[in-house]
């Protein structure tokens, strides 16, 4: 087990006031909280920032924690001597309405597992409409365009905390395969009902809500449910019109480029975006010509060609004669 | 343990009525109300017998609940924290897709 220097988790020197100690803990609690900061490390740290404070801001929790003085390092090897909290009662008071079931083995092993009364307490707030379900786990996962496209299914590992015979709080991983069905966007949320913490007593299990993130493709972005491709043609397909071929997340389609197109065009290609069972979304391509850098003389010779033969002035809307 | 599931998306097409509200997020039909007189919610239909809430609307009491827990968010604070986490998210996506031509610019 690893030593946690509370102090520096909140940012603060061993002598602040308890008031200070709040301060930091709120601003802290602000800058980390999960629904605000969606750096992927945010939701451990608002956790040990949370189980931190549940330690400073009791006067007598935080008198047994500096017991132990700045002798230890922070992720140093400790054990806690088998006396170390006499004098000190930690029954009643003093806890936060945190949920103790996520701090760690180093608050544990100090200051015992408290969740069990806690578990219930954190219903007496706006949740209280179905007392004993378990609560509600999120998770985020992250899949590929083409997963979407086609629907996928996904392996998830997770820790899910629950109660055991004796009312103890304990985390397990517990691995589910989730059909994800085709069609789901960015941002989107998927709730497993009965897949979130076990019930307290005869209570339901709570929900498991998934959020939908999707992974950057090197070709196709995304809006809504509709796929957009840069398509790059060359001059005389744009000039003559062609058929070319078009990748989609379903392979290959062929589209017709009518002639007399510019750079910028946009194409629908209808149905072969992110479609779910009742919506479709469609795949729209950009044309942007390329112009073919000229390898020998007689590509050269060609452009000259060109320029002499066809006037041509893309800059007469600026006002430019040539 | 492996289990096969089977999930529920919410997506656009996604209708719930106020009772079938209260009962997946676990909250009050009060609750709803005091969500929907700040302007955090907006449901679908005239009156409450025919309101039908979306999505978005089930994402928004689950943060707010969890901002007036956990920071201990006032209901007009709530409101405004929500309207904000949204315009980030926003311009976090138009940011995101300005990156992605840019690079798309130098690849060509």
């Amino acid at each position: 087990m690893e030593f946690k220097d509370y102090y520096t988790v909140l940012g603060i020197e061993h002598n602040a006031t308890q008031d200070e100690v709040k301060r930091a803990y709120r601003k802290l609690a602000r800058k980390y909280h999960p629904d605000i900061n969606k750096a992927p490390d945010a939701e451990q740290r608002f956790k040990e920032i949370g189980e931190a404070y549940e330690v400073l801001q009791d006067t007598e929790k935080r008198a047994a924690y500096d017991k132990f003085g700045s002798n230890w390092q922070a992720g140093e090897e400790f054990k806690p001597p088998p006396d170390w909290d006499t004098g000190f009662e930690f029954q009643g008071g003093g806890y936060t309405q945190a949920d103790a079931s996520q701090f760690s083995d180093f608050f544990e092993s100090l200051f015992g597992n408290k969740s069990e009364f806690r578990h219930a307490e954190s219903f007496q707030g706006q949740r209280p409409s179905f007392y004993g379900k378990g609560q509600d786990l999120h998770a985020k996962i992250i899949i590929s365009l083409e997963e979407s496209f086609h629907g996928s299914k996904q392996t998830l590992t997770l820790q899910r905390p629950s109660v055991d015979a004796s009312g103890h709080v304990f985390t397990s991983p517990h691995t589910l395969q989730v059909t994800i069905p085709k069609g789901v966007t960015d941002g989107q949320r998927i709730r497993l009902e009965g897949q979130g913490s076990t019930g307290i007593g005869k209570g339901p299990n709570g929900d498991l809500y998934l959020e939908i993130a999707l992974a950057d493709h090197p070709h196709f972005s995304i809006t809504n449910r509709d796929i957009m491709l840069t398509l790059p043609i060359t001059p005389w397909e744009a000039a003559l019109g062609a058929t070319i071929q078009v990748p989609t997340l379903g392979g290959p389609v062929e589209l017709k480029i009518p002639a007399n197109s510019q750079t910028g065009k946009k194409m629908r290609l209808k149905g072969r975006g992110l479609s779910s069972s009742k919506i479709s979304g469609d795949q729209y391509v950009t044309l942007a010509i390329m112009t073919p850098t000229p390898a020998s003389k007689h590509d050269r010779e060609l452009y000259r060609k060109m320029a002499e033969a066809m006037s041509f002035n893309p800059r007469s809307h600026l006002g430019m004669k040539s | 343990m492996k289990t096969d599931i089977q999930c529920t998306v919410f997506d656009e097409t996604s209708a719930y009525c106020l009772k079938d509200l209260c009962r997946l997020c676990r909250v009050h039909a009060q609750f709803v109300h005091d969500l929907i007189d700040e302007g955090i919610l907006s449901p679908q239909g005239t009156n409450p017998r025919n309101w039908q809430f979306g999505a978005v609307e089930i994402k928004r009491i689950q943060i707010s609940i969890r901002l007036q827990e956990d920071l201990r968010i006032n209901l007009p604070g709530t409101a405004l924290a929500l309207d904000l986490l949204e315009e980030i998210e926003e311009l976090r996506r138009n940011k995101s897709l300005l990156e992605q031509l840019h690079s798309l610019g130098k690849k060509i």
